[in-house]
């Protein structure tokens, strides 16, 4: 299983009949253990990309190969419960509690009783979460201890990959900090393959192994960080631009205040 | 004599009828809750079928309730005997809420609930059980409750081709130019559709997830 890519885009197009291609022949190799950033503006087709890969949506043209077999060809609920998916708001069940939602997958995967709650208890130890809310409520949490759960959902099952959509967006900025940084160490510690979408150009610089920066549906860029940040690329300049601005906006602030 | 003492004065006829209704009620939402609810499911997986369904169960809606009663005489079997006959009737009427309200309570489960799910590999059929019936409990629940109070008030009419009930004190009464004996089966009837209201209302908010 390890040899080769785990996840391989070939020539992929994705649309909707009678509008504009949202995925345009994207090529694209992940190799096992890597955390690959795809990072874009709204609309580029990153999300979409990552819906190609579980099958929430499928190529219009091309193939997507998961451990080395063509989506189409899996059974489609093997596949999804072969990889861990994370999205914004975690898309937690809010008629379930923390422990319900944790052991989901292996609840449906028909796992005993005892070895789900077992699990449960280890995940929530692992993602920082205190046993005391196993029985609470996903709206009785904070939005960081809810993507937390989130996380420990989509490892329940141990899968090699993980698919994240933009997992943090919705965070303060010193709740998110402190997940990616757990994040970090977690990937560390399990080498799981990711993919995580993120439009935060630090967010990708912090995570990523590798990132491939998509505009307008296709891939115009993939560096690892430190590349990236050299990178004399047009559209990696512009994201690149675009944020140092938004760094030197809030160096400029106080003495602008001022002279108001 | 006042209503209270006719009603006093017949309490058995009084008890007998209002169970009659209860009967005709009863069965005609227990079989609108078995067709109208996998109908409505039915119409959020096949949405060809919307306007076909609802569309149907709209246009029944809106028949006189004592002309529904007369189309359906003919039919075999159901025209025998007028309890079936109002229990079928009294049932399509129910049908509307039911339908209406398990589509749009299953439409309204939050789409990245449902995706989630099915992105952690959930089967249709789990998604349904597990996710959105549960989280369109109530909204389904509130269509039990409109759909009942409504064949409570409709099954009055039902006295009118023999089926029984409260309406018999109605019908009685108007007959009789006696406001006594027509209260004394609109009040029963009144007090039955507040009393389901309230404990279907109950269940409803019992049965609702937050």
């Amino acid at each position: 299983m390890q040899n080769g890519p785990a996840i391989e885009f070939r020539d992929v197009s994705f649309g909707l009949p009678g509008s504009p291609e949202m995925v345009h022949d994207l090529s694209l190799a992940i190799p096992w253990g890597e955390m690959l950033l795809l990072l874009g503006r709204s609309g580029s087709g990153k999300t979409t990309s990552l819906k190609l890969i579980n099958r929430l949506l499928t190529p219009t043209r091309g193939e997507v190969h998961v451990e080395k077999r063509v989506t189409t060809e899996w059974d489609v609920i093997k596949l999804r419960r072969g990889i861990g998916y994370v999205i914004q708001e975690a898309g937690l069940f809010p008629h379930f509690s923390i422990e319900r939602n944790i052991g989901l997958v292996p609840t449906i995967e028909g796992w005993e009783a005892a070895k789900i709650q077992a699990r449960t208890k280890e995940l929530m130890e692992l993602v920082g979460l205190s046993k005391d809310i196993a029985k609470k409520y996903p709206r009785e949490l904070s939005g960081g201890q809810r993507q937390r759960v989130g996380v420990a959902r989509a490892l329940a099952a141990d899968p090699p990959i993980l698919l994240m959509d933009e997992p943090f967006a919705a965070l303060d900025p010193i709740t998110r900090a402190e997940l990616q940084r757990e994040f970090l160490e977690l990937h560390r510690r399990l080498r799981k393959t990711v993919v995580f979408v993120t439009h935060d150009f630090r967010e990708a610089l912090l995570l990523a192994d590798r990132i491939a920066l998509m505009d307008s549906g296709k891939l115009v860029a993939i560096h690892t960080p430190k590349d990236f940040l050299q990178s004399d690329n047009q559209f990696v300049r512009a994201y690149r631009e675009a944020f140092s601005n938004d760094f030197m906006l809030e160096a400029i602030k106080p003495p602008r205040k001022e002279v108001v | 004599m006042s209503f209270w003492h006719f009603l006093v004065q017949n309490r058995r006829q009084v008890l007998d009828l209002t169970g009659e209704h209860l009967w005709l009620v009863g069965w005609s939402i227990l079989l609108a809750v078995a067709i109208g609810i996998p109908l409505g499911i039915l119409v959020t997986r096949v949405p060809r079928l919307n306007k076909l369904v609802l569309g149907s169960a709209n246009i029944i809606q809106t028949i006189p309730s004592l002309a529904l009663f007369g189309f359906l005489l003919p039919a075999p079997w159901i025209g025998e005997r007028a309890d079936r006959l109002a229990i079928l009737a009294l049932m399509l009427y129910a049908l509307l809420p039911l339908i209406r309200n398990t589509y749009t309570g299953i439409r309204g489960v939050d789409p990245a609930v449902v995706e989630a799910g099915r992105g952690m590999g959930m089967t249709d059929r789990q998604l349904l059980l597990q996710v959105e019936l549960p989280l369109a409990l109530g909204v389904i629940l509130a269509g039990v409750r409109v759909a009942t109070v409504l064949c409570i008030g409709l099954a009055t009419i039902a006295a009118a081709i023999g089926a029984g009930g409260l309406g018999e004190f109605i019908f009685r009464g108007l007959a009789m130019v006696n406001n006594q004996v027509i209260l004394a089966g609109a009040v029963p009837a009144a007090l039955l559709a507040i009393f389901a209201d309230w404990g279907l209302g109950w269940l409803e908010r019992r049965l609702t997830p937050q």
